[in-house]
């Protein structure tokens, strides 16, 4: 009878033992698991930081404003800054109506059939294509075939077509949560189609359209490859002419076809001089690359978290 | 009684009339409208033929001058100098070695890291470490190239003092830091689809929540870790800029990552920065490059779809 007990008791001491261990390895994995996580996140922290241990010296104001020079002491980002702006404008102006428009007639127009499914197909695969396949494309279609040069207009353009994918996937996203009596409402007034969409559900879906616009021109500010392969310069020492004019007609193209230089190729091209000096620039600019970029991106972060929270349906 | 009847059926018939050009002029409205909405749809379709048209285009009149045996199996890529030989096997040896340092890295900690916020995390752990994780991906590449040339290289070179400057296991190394978001967030989208029924059963029998995620949550979603994985590789095998900064540009046939070696992706970079002439063999080189690179990422995004749908249809 008291060896039964015994026995019991030791069983019941195994049993206790295990589900102590087991407790432990769950404890153990859930802190792996946060460590792997955490590795990531590390390595950004260490890489700003070594940036900014090795280019400070050179971030200051003259930085922004003096041209590419022969003494890195003296050379400076004007030219690429200015070249990001224009390119970047040229993207927004050609991605943002073309990427909105696509997402609004997958989400609310397109007949479920064969044809739908073919855009559709693509617009996932071109979210998977490398970003220097665009690069090719560019540099066969828009620099020779239809003779664009080596300008900001082809620079835009190529940077749209990278980014239209993330535009019209946000799109259809913050358009598909919107709920179905919104738009039943609208019908029901007598609304059309187009009234539906354009008061409605642009309006409803505004915020996370906006949230995948940010991402897409963070993106395609940090975006080097596809730039490089369509023979972007990387000593560019003038800036383009003024998209603005004091006379009439106050607005000129001029600088579409202009040659430019970008943020990230300028830094690619500090980097791959053998000279030190140079390597601090280099380190400045990812600086301001990254700067600029994780604002964006943290931007669209918290606007789209915001518009999670304020949710009214 | 006639004009009577005109009279008192005219200001009707005036406002029907004019009701149906209204309409009959909102329906035109909207179908120029549907019209033009679905032109910018059809630009993703065009892009895709644009891309397919130019890279078969040019890669033909490359094909002209080199055979597609030797494209294959030359184990020497050089169309730039004088004894010019045309074997991709040295840019695809690169790619792949590149790629798998990768993956390494970022398997392993990709899915760890979603079996914990899919299984472990909080509520509010996930809300963190989800938008940082998503920062990780919006960093511009080029800047994780100067992280591989000036911070890991140098680093690696204390623990391995023969390795050269330009190598590719840096350069892997920070690609395989890279893509763990990608390879965690898809892998975690595919445990979250799991049916917590599963997870109610296993725990009823007693397992633990690490026995759960590994034995019961994982394996059923194999296919979607799988897709996640193979959406790493894809990403890893595109990538151009980590590799061409701190990989060096030299074709190289070796697979050994203390080695430098040049990436199918580095040489389109390196020749399209040296300014060759157009219709030159070097020029449609790059094209027959982009072409290889093309198909093995379509490959692969096929095979990743394929595998992301059949979780998607399993629960």
């Amino acid at each position: 009878m008291s060896e039964q007990q015994a026995s019991t008791l030791k069983d019941l001491d195994a049993v206790r033992a295990m589900i102590r261990r087991h407790k432990l390895n769950d404890y153990i994995f859930a802190l792996i698991g946060l460590l792997a996580l955490m590795v990531g996140l590390l390595t950004l922290l260490t890489l700003f930081v070594d940036l900014v241990m090795d280019g400070y010296t050179r971030l200051n104001a003259g930085f922004f404003t003096e041209f590419p020079s022969r003494r890195a002491a003296h050379a400076g980002l004007l030219s690429a800054w200015v070249g990001s702006m224009l390119v970047m404008m040229v993207t927004a102006v050609t991605a943002v109506p073309l990427g909105v428009a696509a997402g609004v007639y997958l989400e609310e127009y397109a007949p479920k059939n064969w044809f739908s499914d073919i855009i559709e197909i693509n617009v996932t695969n071109l979210a998977g294509v490398p970003s220097i396949i665009y690069g090719l494309l560019a540099l066969g279609l828009f620099v020779y075939i239809l003779d664009l040069g080596q300008s900001i207009l082809t620079a835009g353009l190529t940077l749209a077509l990278l980014i239209l994918p993330v535009v019209i996937v946000a799109t259809r996203e913050s358009i598909r949560a919107i709920p179905v009596h919104i738009r039943e409402a609208a019908y029901a007034v007598g609304a059309t189609k187009w009234q539906v969409v354009s008061d409605h559900i642009l309006h409803y879906s505004f915020g996370g359209i906006l949230t995948g616009i940010i991402i897409g021109m963070a993106r395609a500010l940090g975006e080097t490859a596809p730039v490089i392969t369509i023979g972007a310069l990387t000593f560019i020492a003038f800036l383009p002419p003024s998209p603005v004019s004091t006379e009439p007609p106050f607005l000129n193209f001029e600088w579409l076809s202009a040659g430019f230089t970008v943020l990230p190729i300028q830094m690619f091209n500090w980097l791959s001089r053998p000279d030190q000096a140079f390597h601090v620039n280099a380190a400045a600019t990812g600086v301001v690359i990254i700067v600029v970029t994780l604002l964006m991106n943290g931007t669209a972060i918290w606007l789209r978290y915001r518009i999670r929270k304020n949710i009214k349906w | 009684m006639n004009t009577a009847t005109q009279v008192l059926n005219n200001p009707l018939e005036h406002v029907i009339s004019d009701r149906l050009a209204k309409n009959f002029r909102r329906h035109f409205k909207e179908r120029v409208i549907e019209f033009i909405l679905m032109l910018a749809a059809l630009s993703a379709v065009a892009t895709t033929i644009a891309i397919v048209a130019i890279l078969l285009y040019e890669s033909a009149s490359f094909f002209k001058t080199v055979s597609i045996v030797d494209f294959l199996t030359d184990t020497q890529w050089t169309p730039l100098f004088e004894d010019a030989h045309y074997g991709i096997l040295p840019l695809v040896s690169g790619t792949f070695t590149t790629s798998a340092i990768a993956l390494l890295v970022a398997v392993p900690l990709g899915t760890i890291g979603a079996i914990y916020l899919s299984e472990f995390a909080s509520h509010k752990v996930r809300e963190i470490c989800k938008p940082l994780l998503e920062l990780l991906v919006g960093v511009p590449t080029v800047v994780f190239g100067y992280f591989a040339l000036l911070f890991v290289t140098p680093m690696l070179q204390k623990i391995f003092p023969e390795l050269p400057g330009f190598n590719m296991l840096g350069p892997g190394i920070v690609m395989g830091i890279m893509i763990i978001p990608y390879i965690s967030s898809v892998a975690e989208d595919a445990m979250r689809a799991v049916p917590m029924s599963m997870r109610e059963g296993s725990y009823a029998m007693g397992a633990t929540r690490f026995q759960t995620a590994v034995r019961v949550v994982a394996p059923a979603a194999t296919s979607g870790i799988i897709a996640a994985y193979i959406l790493g590789i894809s990403r890893a095998v595109g990538e151009t800029m980590v590799v061409a900064i701190a990989a060096g540009q030299q074709p190289n046939l070796t697979f050994n990552p203390m080695d430098g070696a040049a990436t199918i992706t580095a040489y389109i970079v390196q020749v399209a920065m040296g300014d060759l002439p157009h219709g030159s063999i070097g020029y449609q080189s790059i094209f027959a490059a982009g072409l290889v690179l093309a198909l093995i990422t379509l490959f692969l995004n096929l095979l990743g779809h394929l595998a992301r749908k059949k979780y998607r249809e399993a629960y």
